[in-house]
């Protein structure tokens, strides 16, 4: 737990007094936002648009999935950057369990995802964001999140292990890209055609947008199967960061 | 100085700027890769807008193509910036304000890697936009006239990115700069037709967009033909940024020679 905590706190730190970091994990999340709320709103009059709460909070059920998956992401860009400078390797020799280590990564990435996830929400509040559900799906809601922003962080994280390099920096984030963008991101799933209908169909992010979005109305939907999926998403990152540490523990 | 010394110059200057932009994977994958994506999942995750009454074409994939111009543009501003950058960082520029080079000459020279990456970027956009059945109702000359169009877009937006460099001296300064030209992408009529634009604000901003009316020159060639006025405006707009970003850079250049 120690090592966790210094971990966590020296990771928040960092990314608390250096505007670099802070801005480009919320900046596009907000970018999408703008664009797609406010130049797309005209969407929820396609024939067999049905959602009731809202193009605005429509499109917030996605970006809000990506303001936290971005703090995932972001957090392993850090996980690579500690290994380029050799802070992780110093780190590894001190710590008297390596696990807390990851650990401590993720307890900055919930922080992180906690600051978009606050960003985002108020933005989206003054822009008209309408939630119709109550305090249970909020609670819903907003855990799903969190599972997305851990499953994001250990994945990315055991990339950043195996590679120790801030080159890795792509690998990490296209998979989350494009996770989160072949999902329905602007209609729902029954609008969608073409090739990308294909793709979200077998995308486990779909799930989770659609029980987002069901939260968001107050009306829950594919709840259970999306709680199992990104939970088993989460068990599996982790046991694919824990690998990661081992590789860069051979490595030292 | 003769002409024909300026025009070495420019030559030789000319060929490392395109040698260098073009052996630079990094700078070039992503500039026509990236753009592809994006109108890859766009044009299948948004085709049911053009149900829309009033969306002007059949076809999502069609209207998105030009996205994918302006879009490869903001990426040579990038790549003209990281290379400037590189050029003041590694001190190349120090060097050269040594020798009788003409700044004219050093800019033209810089840039002509910029044009080069927008000219592929072009010809792959629009053999995408051919491949998967995009039409240009303009025909030939249109399909000639977008590839203009795109490299002055191309050249307005490599003059901008040279600028922050020139004027910054670092290549952090650049990329950090790169989100706020997406910014003015995304509050453009880049996802629907202005007057398909719901909210007031997001009209207002969108309709004093330049970016918009470039977007809107190279569409009006693929939806309907030859439209004088969106032509006018999409030329405008990017005439006027490159012309503005060039004369700003030259500045920074000046600036820039002078102190070393």
């Amino acid at each position: 737990m120690s090592v966790a905590g210094a971990v966590g706190r020296r990771n928040i730190h960092n990314w608390l007094t250096n505007p670099a970091l802070v801005v480009p994990g919320l900046l596009f999340p907000l970018f999408f936002f703008t664009a797609f709320a406010g130049g797309l709103s005209r969407v929820d009059s396609v024939p067999g648009f049905d959602y009731g709460a809202g193009y605005t909070t429509f499109i917030y059920g996605f970006v809000l999935l990506q303001g936290a998956a971005f703090g995932g992401v972001f957090t392993a860009f850090s996980v690579a950057r500690d290994f380029e400078s050799g802070f992780s390797q110093r780190l590894m020799l001190a710590a008297g369990n390596r696990h807390g280590i990851i650990a401590g990564y993720w307890l900055a990435a919930v922080a992180r995802a906690a600051f978009n996830i606050a960003v985002i929400t108020v933005i989206a509040l003054l822009a008209g964001l309408e939630i119709d559900g109550g305090a249970v799906d909020l609670v819903g809601l907003y855990t799903l999140v969190l599972l997305v922003n851990a499953f994001a962080m250990l994945a990315g994280t055991g990339v950043a292990m195996r590679l120790r390099t801030m080159q890795a920096a792509p690998a990490v984030q296209t998979p989350f890209f494009l996770l989160l963008f072949l999902a329905p991101v602007w209609v729902p799933f029954d609008l969608l055609t073409g090739w990308v209908k294909g793709a979200a169909t077998f995308n486990p992010i779909t799930l989770v947008l659609e029980a987002n979005r069901g939260f968001l109305e107050g009306d829950p939907v594919k709840v259970l199967p999306a709680f199992l999926v990104v939970a088993a998403l989460a068990s599996l990152s982790l046991v694919w960061a824990r690998g990661g540490l081992r590789s860069a523990e051979r490595a030292a | 100085m003769s002409r024909s010394t300026v025009a070495l110059q420019v030559g030789v200057l000319a060929r490392r700027s395109i040698v260098r932009t073009l052996r630079q994977p990094a700078l070039v994958v992503p500039a026509i890769v990236f753009p592809l994506i994006l109108l890859a999942i766009s044009s299948s995750g948004l085709a049911s807008v053009t149900d829309l009454p009033g969306f002007p074409t059949d076809s999502y994939f069609q209207f998105a193509l030009a996205i994918s111009f302006v879009q490869g543009a903001l990426f040579s501003a990038n790549s003209a910036g990281t290379n400037v950058a590189s050029d003041v960082e590694s001190g190349f520029i120090n060097r050269l304000s040594l020798t009788p080079l003409r700044r004219a000459a050093l800019m033209l020279g810089q840039l002509a890697g910029i044009l080069s990456l927008g000219l592929i970027q072009a010809l792959t956009f629009i053999s995408v936009g051919l491949a998967f059945g995009a039409g240009f109702e303009s025909g030939f000359a249109g399909v000639l006239t977008i590839v203009a169009l795109s490299l002055l877009i191309s050249l307005g937006f490599g003059c901008l990115g040279a600028f922050v460099a020139l004027r910054s001296g670092s290549g952090e300064a650049v990329q950090g700069a790169f989100p706020l030209l997406f910014a003015a992408l995304f509050l453009s009529s880049m996802n629907l037709p202005r007057e398909l634009i719901e909210i007031d604000w997001f009209r207002t901003v969108a309709t004093w967009n330049p970016v918009s009316y470039m977007l809107e020159g190279i569409r009006s060639l693929m939806i309907d033909g030859w439209d004088t006025e969106a032509l006018a405006l999409g030329f405008g707009c990017a005439g006027g940024l490159a012309l503005i970003a060039l004369v700003a850079a030259s500045a920074a250049l000046r600036t820039r020679m002078v102190r070393t």
